[in-house]
């Protein structure tokens, strides 16, 4: 562009460049969105810990970004032999078989032993109390009958990016589920 | 089955019944003690599944991302408002922020969009990609809306700010680097698989929930004393997607002009930035002399981009081995070699031993996978690398180029549309009628210190 044009181009060279860029960028990330989004699925995705990966290692009561894991134990109830001696309850070789502490894996007192008939006793978890540290689960799943595991509670989770528990998990247990099916269960089938 | 036992001896159907039950205790744990038969009729209770947060709630959010940019870029460009921004700022940093904790938010999207990229088998949350490519869509057009007051992180900083301090230029211009250097390490862990480092090293996502690692409250609160003195320190200095943003910015159609219509030269928004993007007018032409010796440094500097690219290529391929050790997956097969012919551990085991125990049951597939993630790395570190030389030497050339500019201006890639300056302007306060129109031959005539500068008549 000469500058002693005596009529100054209606849109300056900046301006041009400034255009075209515009437009490359326009495309480009169309180009971008358009390549990302075939590889969407328009659904929502979770974290999910999968029991059968699970090697009850901890990770999930300290490495969860919330003060209180989202993890916490659940109980498949159809699984579970309603034992007496639970291993996921009692510590290895307990006084007696009863609630005191000192006979009982966990360290939150967060499971409820409660008779049901004899010899059975039922076990809940008090999600409030469990801290998701796999101690009762590793009790049940080395000695008994595996009915309790560990899962992500979707009421507690903020579904993170990228779960800090999944980075750090010894199991490689952690993976992403559909929302709408958002539990790994363990199933008596 | 049954079609079988009709012709095969009945005692190999037993024992293929036999093997099938077998392999299904196997294959969902062993019931090792038999469910009972309670004879009281007890009821099993059910597991309890809390439901996920619910699909529609995350358009919700993306409704909410699109009405936010389009109230901030009417607040930026018709309405002229610091103080609508404000209000948007404390909305954004309640929803987004608080209530949303933080997450998704566009800043970490770049590592979904990367990683959907590079690993065909992640799909990308549609929440994920609509933040990563809204507000830089908004940015090709108006600027950087999203910063102005829609990023969480971006408010909480702007609503901290007191009393602003200048930073020198040369370390503005210096640590205007890191935020692209940071977008390059994101992209290159995201699209690994090895870690959403953007993520994990975010300093107000802690604040937002209220908890977190030590070191990242502690660094959120650092840099938000930090951000009372300095504007903004995260989104001038690291942001990754402000990297990006200030890219899509320099194009965008309409810009932040301080004054409505016309500049009188007066001077007043000259330090009205608390950001560091205000730009004077540039000093007239320089002496052929000068002009001689600006050209050859540019030459030079352009001729300098490539060696520093491939200077950089070269430093990554040489970290490419220690950069692969961010994958957890390539650490756990280090750890496997290392101690491939030490026995088994026994007792309480620690995490990292139960993940070697699993390592030790299918060492060909972990060493596989560690190799492919190896591979990954061994191309992508010089890539980050040239990137890193690139964008140094574009930096060096962009600071010797010549602008013509003939009036105060924020600059196009480093404003924030925050609207500070707006008010600073003897011109906009008499748009809005707090001043009379005489005012401005006042102002300017109170500006009238020795010239500086070579003011063309304010052009546009």
């Amino acid at each position: 562009m000469n500058s002693s044009s005596p009529h100054p181009p209606s849109v300056s060279r900046r301006q041009f460049l400034r255009d075209g860029a515009r437009v490359a960028a326009v495309a480009g990330l169309g180009g971008l969105v358009g390549l990302a989004a075939s590889r969407s699925t328009g659904k929502e995705w979770v974290w999910q810990i999968d029991p059968d990966k699970c090697v009850r290692c901890g990770n999930c009561a300290t490495h969860c970004v919330l003060e209180q894991s989202a993890v916490k134990c659940v109980h498949a109830y159809a699984l579970c032999g309603y034992c007496q001696l639970c291993t996921g309850y009692f510590e290895p070789e307990p006084n007696a078989l009863n609630t005191g502490a000192e006979n009982c894996l966990c360290p939150t007192a967060a499971i409820q032993r409660t008779f049901v008939e004899d010899p059975y006793y039922e076990y809940t978890i008090d999600e409030n109390l469990c801290i998701g540290c796999a101690k009762c689960v590793e009790g049940c799943t080395r000695f008994g009958n595996g009915s309790l595991f560990l899962q992500v509670r979707h009421d507690r989770c903020v579904n993170c990016n990228e779960c800090a528990i999944s980075k750090v998990c010894a199991g490689d247990a952690f993976q992403r589920v559909p929302a709408d099916q958002p539990y790994l269960l363990k199933t008596t089938h | 089955m049954t079609r079988r036992l009709s012709f095969k001896p009945l005692w190999r159907a037993g024992l293929l019944l036999a093997v099938l039950l077998g392999l299904g205790s196997l294959a969902r744990g062993e019931q090792r003690f038999p469910p009972p038969d309670f004879e009281s009729g007890h009821q099993l209770p059910a597991t309890t599944t809390p439901a996920a947060r619910a699909l529609g709630l995350e358009y919700l959010d993306i409704a909410v991302l699109v009405a936010a940019l389009g109230v901030a870029s009417w607040l930026i460009y018709r309405r002229r408002s610091r103080r609508g921004l404000i209000w948007l700022s404390v909305f954004s940093l309640v929803y987004f922020g608080f209530w949303r904790y933080g997450c998704v938010c566009a800043i970490g999207s770049i590592q979904n969009v990367a990683l959907a990229l590079a690993d065909p088998a992640y799909a990308v949350p549609i929440a994920a990609l609509a933040f990563f490519v809204l507000p830089l869509g908004f940015a090709l057009f108006a600027g950087r809306a999203f910063c102005a007051g829609v990023c969480p992180h971006g408010a909480l900083q702007d609503l901290v700010l007191w009393k602003p301090l200048k930073v020198p230029p040369w370390l503005e211009q210096g640590l205007g680097i890191l935020p692209f250097v940071y977008l390059g390490a994101g992209v290159l862990f995201a699209a690994t698989g090895s870690a959403f480092i953007i993520c994990q090293y975010d300093p107000f996502v802690p604040i937002f929930r209220m908890g977190g690692r030590t070191l990242m409250v502690g660094t959120g609160i650092v840099l938000l004393l930090l951000g009372m003195f300095v504007g903004r320190p995260y989104c001038r200095f690291l942001c990754p997607f402000g990297a990006l943003l200030k890219v899509c910015a320099t194009v965008a159609k309409w810009r932040v002009r301080v004054t409505p219509d016309y500049c009188t030269q007066c001077r007043l928004c000259e330090a009205s930035c608390p950001f560091g993007a205000m730009r004077e007018p540039a000093a007239g032409r320089p002496e052929p002399a000068q002009l001689a010796r600006n050209r050859r440094r540019l030459g030079w500097l352009v001729a300098l981009t490539p060696v520093l690219l491939l200077a950089g290529a070269g430093l990554g391929a040489y970290f490419s081995p220690a950069a692969a050790r961010v994958h957890p997956t390539v650490r756990l097969a280090e750890r496997f070699l290392l101690e491939r012919d030490s026995p088994p551990r026994t007792g309480v085991l620690s995490p990292d031993d139960l993940a070697l125990e699993r390592a030790r049951q299918a060492p060909r597939q972990l060493l596989e996978e560690a190799a492919r993630i190896r591979r990954h790395f061994s191309w992508g570190t010089p890539l980050f690398g040239g990137w890193i030389g690139l964008v140094i030497g574009l930096k060096l050339v962009s600071l010797s180029l010549h602008r013509k500019r003939t009036d105060y201006e924020p600059d196009r890639g480093d404003c924030f549309a925050c609207a500070r300056c707006f008010e600073y302007c003897p011109n906009e306060l008499v748009r809005r009628g707090v001043l009379p129109a005489a005012a401005i031959s006042q102002a300017a005539a109170a500006a009238a210190r020795p010239e500086p500068v070579v003011a063309k008549e304010g052009a546009s």
